[in-house]
């Protein structure tokens, strides 16, 4: 997001290029989740309050967007402490909170419920698509992306600290640098790992240093791991990582939402025919490679991860490429 | 006023309607030409009739800095100033919710009646419906509008006149409207304020400085990137702005930062977006003479290159193009 | 994940506290932070703090940020 907010990418010279990662939590969800949201709004009892960033995603038939004017109760909230606030004034009801992104936003929703919990709250439940962010790091390289370094998401290294990027420098040989959003911040990276490449010398550098400690939020990593255990999970574009998703543990299991509705039995790799953004987010194809793109796959109705979100690479480049002259 | 709230009788054309009526006219003041008949008959200043609607469905009525009343007078007399013409005449039409309370009825009749006087117009029709508790919420209001134009300024609101070159000029400060009202349904607490102003005084002292003006449009729902995209795609040429060069509050910002928005898709409600080709400075110092534009700037330049885009060359010197907000906006957290 | 953003605690009741947010006041959950005091400036994202500033180390990279720009002006 910010790397193209502050229009980054035209500033660097030709023989730097920047690859999204699956660094946005939108991108990654499966459109599965999408319709698990869905499902769950469509519960006569169920207050369904989720992040502005879900509403417009596409699932297999309709979205929460669509849903929402056809009459479900669906919130949109800034913050899960919104739902928290929504459950207590709505006793009788059931609220849902779909839980999406990485380790920055997954203590949140531990920290919801451990409220819950406190407050003896009975009708909160979290949907979770918490995942974390080493394992796609490491699976990303293992099938082949094509890169030189990471620059690494500063508000998840808040949460886990440094050190969970060691293995990248150990085992791939790769440069990693903790970034901040701040213009600044993103270009002094990309300097930073520059050097190393120059070098040679891949090393784990820590650029956002104000807000990141090596050894993170000790307090919001142990609330995480009460509350959330492991386990495989499906990237949208990628495919199952092993122990890359979180759901709650037997401890909190009253806690999920899961149990509220029947999951429609889905496969996540036949769907979505012909879109290539797996081998678009590896760096392997370019978004005209792709039989979709800016056909059947538009930022308006997109098929694959990489439209969803404006950030993706095949969004960026249907804007910015398309039609140039 | 026999009731302090509104009921189904204030619309059935009774004893109560005529009560409502007579609140109107009393602070509308029209004693004038329409008196009480069916239709306003009133005297044309020019041969060239512009005249447009909106409708006004702003939750809650009262923002900071303004109210639906406000809103709807100042919406209306931009849409006619921006086209090139004086705004003359106004009419309203209100749909109020059963229980509604009177006294709050009248704080948005007594704004409408202050705004439209320092417009300089009149508003000289109206209606009044009143529907069941739930099918509408509170008041929604609509107002149509007439001015009169100049031969000389009929195509102003097509652009057809735009070329490369041409300077993009903004009154103040951007997105305050939108946040103003996010904020109080949000309950944050902040000073942000919507900048809802009638913009016809202004816009007339600059079609009197010269001729360079080529284009105007007030940005409202979509902001700045709705306007200047609309533009780029109908004159063909592409838009440059510079990021630098918009002006933005520091709260406004800070806040947009905080819940993922970009202000140059907020709304505004009296923000006039000029585009002038030479003899621009003239038209920018006399926007800057005016207290709706003290904060008035040069943002951007009409270009050969990428046609019908809009591009932002940001505060670091990169650039990214700038798009149509997709619907809404929405606090993100990514 | 990218959206957070500094800002300065006001006042602490309890796990909340009113925090400003470049000229906005808002009541944010500190419950995952540490050692919270009034006038710390924490990142807040998604409704909760999530680290303290480090307030040398954010001088630090302000500093070197006005540097560069300094020098990106001058070239």
């Amino acid at each position: 997001m910010s790397i193209h907010k502050f229009g980054i990418p035209s500033l660097l010279p030709e023989n730097i290029k920047l690859l999204s990662g699956p660094g946005c939590p939108v991108c990654v969800t499966s459109r599965y989740f999408i319709d698990d949201t869905v499902a769950c709004s469509k519960i006569d009892d169920v207050i369904l309050t989720t992040l502005g960033d879900l509403i417009r995603v596409p699932g297999t038939e309709t979205s929460l967007h669509e849903e929402k004017s056809a009459g479900r109760d669906i919130r949109i909230v800034y913050s899960v402490l919104d739902a928290i606030k929504i459950a207590q004034d709505n006793r009788d009801k059931k609220i849902v909170f779909p839980g999406i992104g990485f380790e920055t936003t997954a203590p949140l929703s531990a920290a919801a419920i451990l409220q819950a919990t406190e407050i003896g709250l009975d009708n909160f439940y979290i949907l979770s698509a918490h995942k974390i962010m080493p394992p796609v790091m490491a699976a990303l390289i293992d099938e082949g992306v094509n890169i030189d370094g990471y620059i690494c998401p500063g508000h998840v290294s808040v949460i886990t600290g440094t050190q969970i990027y060691e293995p990248i420098v150990k085992n791939y040989a790769l440069g990693c640098v903790v970034s901040g959003f701040e213009p600044l911040d993103i270009l002094q990276s990309i300097y930073m790992l520059v050097h190393q490449i120059e070098k040679g010398q891949p090393e784990l550098e820590n650029q956002y240093c104000r807000a990141v400690k090596p050894e993170g939020n000790i307090k919001a990593q142990k609330m995480m791991y009460r509350v959330f255990k492991t386990r495989d999970d499906w990237w949208r574009g990628i495919g199952i990582i092993p122990d890359s998703g979180l759901s709650l543990t037997d401890e909190f299991k009253a806690f999920d939402a899961g149990q509220l509705f029947e999951s429609l039995p889905g496969t996540h790799s036949d769907k979505d025919k012909g879109c290539i953004c797996g081998e678009i987010l590896k760096g392997l194809k370019t978004p005209e490679d792709c039989p979709l793109f800016s056909k059947a796959c538009t930022p308006v109705d997109p098929v694959g991860a990489c439209m969803v979100s404006s950030e993706g690479s095949c969004a960026a480049w249907y804007k910015y490429a398309r039609g140039a002259v | 006023m026999s009731s302090n709230i509104v009921t189904l009788d204030h619309g059935s054309g009774g004893k109560l309607t005529m009560d409502l009526i007579k609140m109107f006219t009393d602070y509308f003041g029209n004693s004038g030409p329409s008196g009480m008949a069916d239709s306003a008959v009133v005297d044309a200043a020019t041969n060239i009739v512009a005249f447009t609607t909106d409708s006004y469905v702003v939750n809650p009525i009262h923002f900071p800095g303004g109210d639906i009343g406000k809103l709807a007078v100042c919406g209306t007399v931009n849409d006619l100033a921006v086209s090139g013409a004086v705004p003359r005449y106004i009419s309203c039409a209100f749909i109020l919710e059963e229980g509604l309370k009177i006294s709050e009825l009248e704080q948005i009749v007594e704004s409408m009646a202050k705004t439209a006087k320092a417009a300089g117009v009149i508003i000289v029709t109206g209606d009044t419906k009143v529907v069941e508790r739930g099918a509408c919420d509170r008041m929604f209001i609509n107002t149509s509008g007439v001015g009169f134009l100049k031969q000389k300024h009929r195509s102003i609101g097509l652009g057809i006149n735009v070329k490369p070159g041409d300077k993009i000029l903004i009154n103040g400060n951007i997105g305050d409207h939108g946040l103003a009202v996010l904020s109080i349904r949000n309950s944050f607490t902040n000073d942000i304020k919507t900048d809802c102003a009638p913009l016809n005084n202004l816009i007339e002292n600059c079609l009197a400085v010269n001729d360079s003006i080529h284009f105007m449009r007030d940005a409202t729902r979509g902001g700045l990137a709705a306007v200047l995209n609309e533009l780029a795609e109908k004159i063909g040429f592409g838009v440059i702005l510079i990021e630098n060069s918009i002006p933005l509050a520091e709260n406004t910002r800070g806040l947009c930062e905080f819940l993922g928005f970009d202000p140059l898709h907020l709304a505004n409600e009296g923000k006039v977006i000029i585009v002038a080709g030479e003899g621009w400075e003239d038209i920018l110092s006399t926007m800057k003479s005016h207290p709706f534009g003290k904060e008035s700037q040069v943002i951007g330049t009409i270009v050969d290159k990428h046609p019908c885009r809009v591009v932002l060359e940001t505060e670091i010197g990169g650039s990214r193009i700038i798009d149509i907000p997709a619907g809404m906006q929405l606090p993100r957290i990514c | 994940m990218c959206l957070s953003i500094p800002a300065e605690v006001l006042s602490i009741d309890g796990d909340m506290a009113e925090v400003s947010v470049g000229g906005t006041m808002y009541n944010a959950s500190i419950r995952l932070v540490e050692d919270v005091d009034v006038g710390d400036f924490i990142l807040i994202h998604s409704g909760y703090g999530i680290a303290k500033i480090d307030e040398a180390e954010a001088n630090d990279t302000l500093n070197l940020m006005q540097e560069i720009k300094k020098k990106a002006e001058r070239s």
